[in-house]
């Protein structure tokens, strides 16, 4: 492996995700990328890669794992249907998956949250562009006041949803409602995501609604959320707050809670489609950063055996 | 007398006669307990459930829509509470129905499969799958499932005005090919004016007529509802969707008993007894409404703007929260394209009319 690269990966699944984030893992000074890795030998995601001088084939997992030289990572970018036929065969190979599809077979991992606590599960799940996007704010909402309820809205521009996308949006909606409790800290989650055609495409916007105790210190909570903003802003610099966030009074039909409303713009860095797909940067940028605290972890590893 | 109506009625006849056959029996789906959620702010009791579906079951409507009005799932925070679980409503409904088939809606990517399967467990046999006029992929996984759960299945293209007749012909053979047995030209921002409607219709007829049937949902922000109804079954739908007292989102719906009265003096059959709809409009569903749909300036706006007719209410609280009007908001969600289901951005359009605002005053 070359300089201070520290582990290599293969991307399987060449469409807008695993696109995206070929770009961003051939910018990383951990990671070096082993392989493009698709089904379709047509496919424009494998040509790309070709011309940016990755080897790429269109033989699927098979032609992974038959390979001299084995990935120490792979990233998955292709359906949840498809991640839960592979990961078995990932884990018997001994390669870690960094799953970017909403599969949900190993913990959820969103970085702002919990990055350094990573599991030394064989297989990491990213959640979802919407969960990415949203999650930071549930749990900067629930580590000031408890959240009974956290719902969010995720639209993004239709051109931007490859057919992977379309094929798991139940595993979208059911695996982003389960980490806003798990990761969000919210007692009860619930996810909607729509896709918009309009043309020029609309940037990716989120919506988080969080129930608040009637007496929750609102100012803590504005500030706990901007604070999350920054943090999610240091690798997705194009994610900000559309206003400040909002609060409404408690109501009957919101059993007497209040509520907090934080609204999203998430304007991407064109890396493969242009900025208003701010969708896959969220996810992308977050599967980079997994993969480079592996790489570092990696790395203290070593010094500490050197010593 | 104007006699148009009698008119075009005569050509379908004559068409017919020559053709050996007799005008096609139209279906009428009600969809009081589902679109005429969003008027009801989603607050439907179990008791006025029971009530309009035996109404309409006694009038003889074969299909009866139940659900919250962004369909299963749809309880939250972005589209309003529901009073009642969907799922117990619909159950009262089978219930209650001697007859009728019960419909739910669903809308990918808010509702699941998880959520069909629990209203079909409660006695729903029909699943009407929604999307945006053209994301119909994202319907592929709902209609399989159904249709293992044996239901009968129907495609809704919604907001059917943002793309010519050609690409929703395209979009209901995705539908078709998916599972769907009937796909619908739903009008969700009652911007379909006429001759829209029609050639929207025959084109899907064209498109999957061998296979499967077509349908029209028709809104009143233009006031056209029901003439685009009567167009489209002379193009060749076969259902047709109302609701009583046109109880729905923004101005309403086609009205059930208009829709019904309308067709019987066309001579289109419905199976549905006229002075049954009357009275179910009249005597079940008028008592408990708190406001009629109404064309006023904010509905009126949605059709002519070519907005998602649910927005209205959702607008007007924005306008009334944050001051500013309810027209402005709907004009600017027309412009910014935003499809059914962002209701979302309307508090955020409403906030950056506010931000406009007071930068104009910081000037003054
Ligand atoms: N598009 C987004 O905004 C977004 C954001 C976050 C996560 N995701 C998730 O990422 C995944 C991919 O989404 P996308 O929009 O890039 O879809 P896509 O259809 O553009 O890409 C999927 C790619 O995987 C390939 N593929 C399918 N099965 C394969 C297999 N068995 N082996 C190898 N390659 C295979 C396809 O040929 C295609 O190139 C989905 O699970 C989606 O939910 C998408």
């Amino acid at each position: 492996m070359s300089g201070g690269k520290k582990l290599s990966a293969a991307i399987v699944g060449p469409g807008n995700i695993g696109t995206d984030l070929l770009v961003k893992l051939l910018r990383s000074d951990l990671l070096e990328v082993h392989s493009m890795v698709g089904v379709d030998p047509a496919s424009d995601g494998l040509a790309r890669a070709r011309a940016r001088g990755v080897e790429a084939s269109a033989g699927g997992v098979d032609w992974l794992l038959a390979q001299d030289t084995l990935p120490d990572l792979v990233f998955e970018a292709t359906s949840a249907k498809a991640h839960l036929a592979n990961a078995p065969r990932y884990a018997e190979a001994g390669i870690k998956a960094i799953d970017l599809t909403p599969a949900a077979a190993g913990p959820f991992v969103c970085p702002p949250v919990n990055l350094e606590t990573l599991a030394d599960a064989p297989n990491l799940n990213m959640i979802t562009c919407g969960g990415q996007a949203t999650i930071p704010i549930v749990h900067a909402v629930s580590s000031v006041t408890p959240v009974s309820y956290a719902e969010i809205v995720a639209s993004i521009a239709s051109r931007s949803a490859g057919p992977g996308t379309r094929a798991n949006i139940d595993e979208f909606t059911e695996t982003t409602s389960h980490a806003i409790e798990q990761v969000g800290g919210a007692a009860k989650g619930k996810a909607i995501i729509i896709l918009n055609p309009v043309d020029p495409p609309m940037i990716m916007r989120d919506t988080v609604f969080c129930a608040i105790p009637a007496d929750a210190d609102t100012e803590a909570i504005s500030a706990s959320v901007h604070r999350m903003v920054a943090r999610v802003g240091e690798y997705v610099p194009g994610y900000t707050l559309r206003a400040e966030p909002q609060f409404d009074g408690p109501r009957d039909i919101w059993n007497g809670n209040a509520r907090v409303a934080v609204f999203l713009e998430v304007r991407g860095n064109g890396d493969y489609l242009p900025p208003w797909a701010g969708n896959l940067d969220i996810m992308t940028a977050a599967a980079a950063r997994v993969g480079e605290q592996l790489a570092l972890e990696k790395a203290t590893a070593e010094v500490e055996e050197a010593r | 007398m104007n006699d148009g109506g009698h008119v075009a009625n005569e050509r379908r006849t004559k068409v017919a006669a020559a053709e050996g056959r007799t005008p096609a029996k139209i279906r009428i789906t009600d969809s009081t307990l589902r679109d005429g959620s969003h008027a009801m702010a989603h607050r439907f009791t179990e008791e006025q459930v029971r009530g309009v579906v035996h109404a309409l079951d006694g009038a003889g409507v074969e299909v009866i829509e139940v659900t919250h009005g962004d369909g299963l799932g749809g309880s939250s925070f972005n589209y309003g509470f529901s009073l009642e679980d969907d799922i117990k409503l619909v159950a009262a409904a089978v219930d209650e129905a001697a007859n009728a088939k019960i419909a739910v809606l669903l809308l990918p990517g808010l509702g699941t499969v998880e959520d069909l399967k629990r209203a079909h467990a409660a006695g729903a046999s029909v699943a009407r799958i929604a999307t945006h006029c053209t994301e119909a992929d994202v319907s592929l996984q709902h209609f399989a499932a159904a249709r293992e759960l044996g239901m009968e299945t129907v495609g809704f293209l919604m907001l059917s005005h943002r793309v010519g007749p050609e690409q929703l012909a395209a979009q209901a053979r995705i539908m078709v090919d998916g599972g769907a047995q009937c796909v619908y030209v739903v009008d969700s921002a009652g911007a379909l004016v006429l001759g829209d409607a029609q050639a929207r219709v025959a084109a899907l007829v064209d498109e999957i007529g061998d296979e499967a049937q077509v349908g029209f949902h028709g809104h009143q922000n233009l006031s056209l509802g029901v003439a685009n109804s009567v167009l489209a079954t002379q193009n060749g739908a076969l259902q047709i969707d109302g609701a009583l007292c046109a109880l729905g989102a923004g101005a309403g719906n086609s009205p059930t008993e208009v829709l019904v009265a309308t067709f019987e003096r066309l001579g289109v059959p419905t199976g549905v007894d006229v002075q049954g709809a009357l009275a179910a409009a009249e005597d079940v569903v008028k008592p408990f409404l708190h406001r009629l749909p109404f064309a006023d300036r904010g509905a009126i706006t949605q059709g002519y703007a070519g907005v998602y007719s649910s927005f209205l209410l959702h607008a007007e609280r924005a306008a009334e929260r944050y001051d500013v009007p309810a027209h402005e908001i709907l004009q600017r969600v027309g412009e910014a394209g935003y499809v059914g289901g962002q209701e979302d951005m309307i508090i955020d359009v409403a906030l950056q009319l506010v931000a406009e605002r007071d930068r104009a005053d910081a000037t003054v």
